[in-house]
């Protein structure tokens, strides 16, 4: 039991690469064989997902060495002090994504289990999607720059993949083709800047290269090409076009998990920002690059949303739009940290607010798009125009809607609100025009989700849509899970911050404790 | 004890504890006026069928406003800035690549130039 | 300076990359552009790597000379893996695209926009 324990970060990897593998062999055995294997599987790496984060909230940063028996052997002796191993290093801030991941990661599995039941191809989405799960596990958890680069291309691999899954007369085939290819050229230039690093400091670990950071011209060479291919992995306004496109055309539950796949790219861009550049890199420029981009994707990609016809399309704007929000919160957490005539707390609560929505955005974003996923599976089209008097029938998903719309919207008591409220009162004192520009988009974001509540779930019943029925039960035990968290971190926020979300912040804030963490004494 | 739910934003504080008891105050209230009301009230004869002037009920389909009539006003109001900002998704591979490189080599103007 | 002949034959190798995945109007054409784009990082990759007068680090009848780190060739060879998998992923997503569309002009296939 104890090894169990102690390779738990290995085994967030192992457990769903293994099975991931291992789904075409048995989805011969049968469908409901291959079901429960996928859940079982998923359940598995999210409860080890879990339990990781749990003990390095407990116990404080975990670092994992592959191939060696003493956890604290990070540098081999006989390597001249370089520590050429693959780490792990998991700190609160990856524990935090590591939530995310997990809590979302098996909800999308419950819900495609149940809305793929009628479709064919079954054994390679499945094999696709733990596939995907993986190469995001791997994206929070890993502590080396190259292998961030290998998880970073299984992820896009997996994901395009998924996308262009339903050809869908080709379209989806297009949406496909647009993110990988834009995902492989940003992988590409992401592993020059890795290679620009390595050729200086001798070293793949992000916390050697910390440590051992000059700042010279390569450096910054290697930065901006990081900072813009994380960026346009995350969908940053102008670099957003792909994400319109992959996200309407993935099947749902898989949209719900490329914006976790997303989102860890913006993990990664904060990572480097703060702990790989830590100190070193001018905070004020760079902030107000973030600033400059979050408020972009914000206005942009909410005026974007609202003239859509199809839902999903929408939706995904509305994705850009919220990204928006937490660019904006870190940038702001950025550039008021360094700044000496502002007082820190701004600095960190904006930090915290746009962590927080991190957190939350993944969680209400994952509910809408599968709310939309039932729409799509019981009425098989997703153009708002067709679509029309669906609450009668559906009821729940008519609730788990009104949900996800109002925490988008920023309404109170929904989780939404509490992050939004960190953001617009510390970009407030940092800069007034900020916030009100972010509470604009907010209201805006209402308007559209007020159209697409009122042209779906309102009006009286269509002949077309008379018979629709209810979303089958695994979907609404998925959708359910993610309202009840929409609820919970709405109604009492300040626990989820207290416990998540500050830990994570002063981990990011704190790049001297990480480089010593992974160090050591050394 | 509802103190320790308190957001506290470092400048200002909300507490969602507050908010529920006030809806359920509300629910109850509601409730209670709904329950007083008149139960003998019978939904099966044609007093609860629509009445417009006395012409005939439209088609369902023709009472629902779809969704490319909402916001007509919004949308037609910025128009000027819809027609800039919607040919800009062209939807082309390869404006998508000048895009990401553009901004690139922005960024990379911007972080050296303010070193 | 023919210590930096690599770098160069790097630089241009990928400028060329991009400016065929710039300026190419066909998807196949641009693939091959992000394929020669993959050629560039991995000769990058490996150039950084190479050191005169060394020895492979195999270490049985190894003469007393220095030896290279590894690290940059594993990379290589996983990076060309990957370029594998994405090659082949998009080649055939065209496939895809070309039996619906008949086409493969870039900017023809759009219907994803706005």
């Amino acid at each position: 039991m104890d090894i169990l324990f102690d390779n738990l970060p290995g085994l967030l990897i192992a457990i769903p690469l293994l099975g991931a593998f291992l789904t075409p062999l048995l989805s011969r055995a049968g469908d409901s064989i291959r079901n429960a294997w996928v859940l079982i599987v998923t359940g598995l790496s999210s409860v080890c997902g879990l339990l990781v984060a749990s003990q390095v909230l407990e116990t404080g940063t975990i670092v994992y060495t592959f191939g060696v028996n003493t956890v604290s052997n990070i540098i081999p002796p006989d390597s001249g002090g370089i520590p050429i191993r693959i780490i792990f290093t998991i700190d609160p801030m990856n524990a935090f994504m590591l939530i995310i991941a997990a809590i979302v990661g098996f909800c999308i599995t419950l819900f495609s289990v149940s809305s793929m039941e009628r479709l064919s191809g079954k054994d390679g989405f499945f094999t696709l999607v733990l596939l995907l799960i993986a190469g995001v596990y791997g994206m929070i958890a890993t502590g080396d720059l190259f292998n961030f680069f290998v998880f970073l291309e299984i992820s896009s691999l997996a994901g395009a993949a998924l996308v262009a899954y339903r050809i869908d007369k080709g379209v989806a085939a297009e949406a496909g083709l647009k993110y990988a290819a834009l995902s492989t050229i940003g992988g590409m230039l992401f592993l020059v800047g890795v290679g620009l690093l390595f050729a200086q400091y001798n070293s793949l670990n992000m916390a050697v290269i910390a440590d051992r950071m000059q700042l010279t011209g390569l450096d910054i060479i290697a930065f901006v090409l990081f900072f813009t291919a994380l960026a346009m992995k995350c969908g940053a306004v102008p670099m957003h076009f792909w994400t319109p496109d992959s996200y309407a055309m993935a099947p749902s539950a898989i949209t719900a998990f490329l914006v976790v796949s997303s989102q860890a790219s913006l993990y990664a861009l904060f990572r480097v920002c703060f702990t790989l550049y830590g100190g070193q890199i001018n905070p004020l420029t760079v902030g107000w690059v973030i600033i400059i981009l979050g408020i972009l994707s914000m206005f942009i990609g909410v005026t974007m949303a609202i003239p859509q016809k199809d839902v999903k399309r929408l939706m995904a704007y509305h994705a850009v739009s919220q990204t928006g929000y937490m660019l904006l919160g870190v940038g702001v957490g950025l550039a008021a940290l360094s700044s000496t005539c502002l007082s820190q707390s701004i600095g960190v609560m904006a930090l915290k607010g746009g962590l927080f929505h991190i957190m939350n955005h993944a969680i209400y974003k994952g509910l809408l798009f599968l709310t939309a996923g039932v729409i799509m599976y019981r009425c098989g089209t997703r153009n708002l125009n067709q679509l029309g008097g669906l609450g009668h029938n559906m009821k729940w998903t008519m609730v788990f809607f009104m949900i996800g719309a109002l925490a988008i919207a920023g309404i109170p008591p929904f989780n939404g609100f509490a992050s939004k409220l960190m953001i617009y009162e510390s970009t407030f004192l940092f800069n007034p025009l900020l916030a009100v520009i972010a509470m604009v988009v907010s209201i805006l974001t209402l308007a559209s989700f007020v159209k697409v509540f009122h042209s779906m779930f309102m009006g009286p019943k269509l002949p077309e849509y008379e018979n629709v029925k209810e979303a089958p039960t695994p979907m609404l035990i998925a959708m359910g899970i993610l309202a009840i968290l929409v609820v919970l971190f709405g109604i009492f926020p300040q626990q989820v911050v207290d416990a998540l979300v500050a830990p994570a912040a002063s981990a990011l804030i704190d790049y001297q404790g990480y480089i010593s963490a992974v160090l050591g004494g050394a | 004890m509802i103190d320790s739910f308190t957001l506290s934003t470092g400048f200002g504080a909300w507490n969602a504890v507050f908010w529920v008891i006030a809806f359920l105050i509300a629910f109850i209230i509601g409730w209670l006026i709904w329950s007083r009301g008149e139960k003998t009230y019978d939904t099966s004869t044609s007093a609860t069928a629509s009445f417009l002037s006395g012409n005939a009920e439209p088609e369902k389909e023709a009472v629902h406003i779809r969704a490319g009539n909402l916001y007509w006003g919004y949308t037609d109001a910025l128009s000027g800035y819809y027609r800039f900002i919607k040919p800009l998704h062209t939807g082309n591979l390869s404006d998508y690549f000048l895009a990401y490189l553009f901004v690139t080599a922005l960024v990379l103007i911007v972080v050296v130039v303010l070193k | 300076m023919i210590d930096n002949l690599p770098f160069l034959v790097v630089a241009i190798t990928i400028l060329l990359g991009l400016y065929t995945i710039l300026f190419r109007k066909d998807l196949i054409k641009m693939i091959m552009g992000i394929s020669l784009l993959e050629s560039g990082v991995n000769l990058f990759l490996i150039a950084l790597g190479y050191r005169w007068d060394s020895i492979a680090p195999i270490f049985t009848g190894a003469p007393s000379l220095a030896m290279v780190m590894p690290t940059v060739q594993a990379l290589t060879l996983t990076s060309i893996v990957i370029g594998v998998a994405t090659l082949a992923l998009l080649l055939s997503m065209v496939m895809v695209i070309y039996r619906y569309y008949r086409t493969t002009d870039v900017r023809e296939v759009t219907k994803l926009q706005g």
